[in-house]
């Protein structure tokens, strides 16, 4: 993780880890979740759902800190965040 | 992934009728942010969602109601207060949400609520404000900026537009705040605390119309949310008359204000009826 000041404990601190998932069918493109994600997890695909949108796509999973801000900016209920275990992607 | 190839559940799923999904609000519309927002205050806040009920006027924001899998009523325009004021006075138990759009509650409907919170009655009002009318084709409203386009002013709004907090406030209403849909953690706190506290509690949310206000005005949906992210100022506490909402001064946004006075009913049963209210306490 990218710090601009490193914490006195982030040896102890654990961070929170996220899976996220996306719902195509319902994601109408308008890439609040891609652009205000805060890691950077998510990036425009190149595929397009039945509506003619493209949904966002996972480009870097391990990122995520499943802060959930992607699945309440989003207003399609397309997008979501479930927490992982600390060391599941280790 | 594995994972976007099942059919995979949103944790809101159990409060939308999901069998109406994909819902009608246009690509980058901010409604459906305010609206999962509030979902999922109502889920976080405890309260019984078996008597809770959201209620909507008309207009895009009006919609919501009948995308919840709550009891809700989708009501005639700017009739939502006064329909959520008698669900209210006929059984005071239910938790009762107003979830509509500036144009149903502050033009059409504008009387109801000034009076509602006048008699400080026990609602949760969530207001969309996306400044103008989306649904009908981006006419001006009374929340429209002075010299923004719409199609009713092409060469610029010449009027003023309703200071939304500040008319609630002056109006009595027990909670005021302001918040955008990019305040996605400081909204959905602000709607859980209007939820679980008595009183008339209004919370208007800033939210990007692509369709009728961005297209004119020059605001693609990123470019809306880049402007709150650029021109908002958090000022918990300030006063309603402090609170700003332009885009060369600045947006204000917070939980502006907080009293406890005795509500409508209380108020009611108190003086006319005082002896139920002894039996009932
Ligand atoms: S949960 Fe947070 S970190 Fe994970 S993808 Fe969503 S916005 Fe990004
Ligand atoms: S915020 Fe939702 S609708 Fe918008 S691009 Fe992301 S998943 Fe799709
Ligand atoms: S017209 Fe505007 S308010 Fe209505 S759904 Fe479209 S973007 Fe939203």
């Amino acid at each position: 993780m990218k710090y601009w000041r490193i914490p006195f404990d982030v040896d102890e601190i654990q961070t929170s880890r996220g899976s996220v998932t996306i719902i195509e069918e319902r994601c109408k493109g308008c890439g609040y979740c891609i652009a205000y994600c805060p890691r950077d997890v998510l990036e425009l695909s190149d595929r397009y759902n039945a509506k003619g949108y493209r949904p966002p796509a996972v480009k870097k999973p391990e990122a995520c800190v499943n802060c959930h801000y992607c699945e309440i900016i989003c207003p399609d209920f397309a997008i979501f965040s479930e927490e992982l275990p600390p060391d599941a992607m280790e | 992934m594995e994972k976007s190839k099942k059919k995979a559940a949103h944790p809101l799923d159990n409060l939308l009728r999901t069998d109406r999904i994909p819902h009608i609000w246009c690509a980058g519309c901010g409604i459906g942010t305010v609206f999962s927002s509030s979902l999922i205050a109502l889920q976080g806040s405890g309260i019984d969602l078996k008597k809770t009920v959201m209620v909507s006027g008309i207009g895009c924001s009006g919609r919501a109601a009948g995308y919840v899998k709550l009891d809700s009523y989708h009501t005639t325009h700017g009739r939502a207060i006064p329909f959520a004021t008698g669900m209210k006075l006929a059984n005071p138990e239910l938790n009762v949400v107003v979830f509509s759009g500036d144009g149903d509650l502050f033009a059409i409907g504008g009387n109801h609520f000034i009076h509602a919170a006048r008699r400080n009655v026990d609602l949760t009002v969530i207001c969309v404000n996306n400044l103008n009318y989306g649904m009908t084709g981006g006419q001006a409203a009374a929340t429209t900026p002075s010299m923004a386009k719409t199609t009713t002013t092409p060469m610029g709004n010449p009027e003023q537009p309703f200071s939304l907090p500040l008319l609630a406030f002056a109006s009595g209403a027990s909670y005021v705040a302001r918040w955008t849909i990019l305040h996605t953690r400081d909204l959905t706190k602000s709607i859980e605390e209007a939820l679980l506290r008595k009183g008339f509690s209004f919370i208007e949310v800033l939210a990007p119309c692509p369709t009728g206000y961005g297209r004119r005005n020059r605001e693609a949906p990123l470019e809306t949310l880049r402007l709150y992210q650029e021109r908002t100022i958090t000022r918990n506490g300030a006063h309603p008359t402090e609170a700003t909402l332009d885009i060369n001064k600045g947006i204000t946004v917070g939980k502006f204000f907080e009293q406890d006075r005795p509500t409508c009913v209380e108020m009611y049963d108190r003086t006319c009826r005082p002896s139920f209210s002894q039996e009932s306490a």
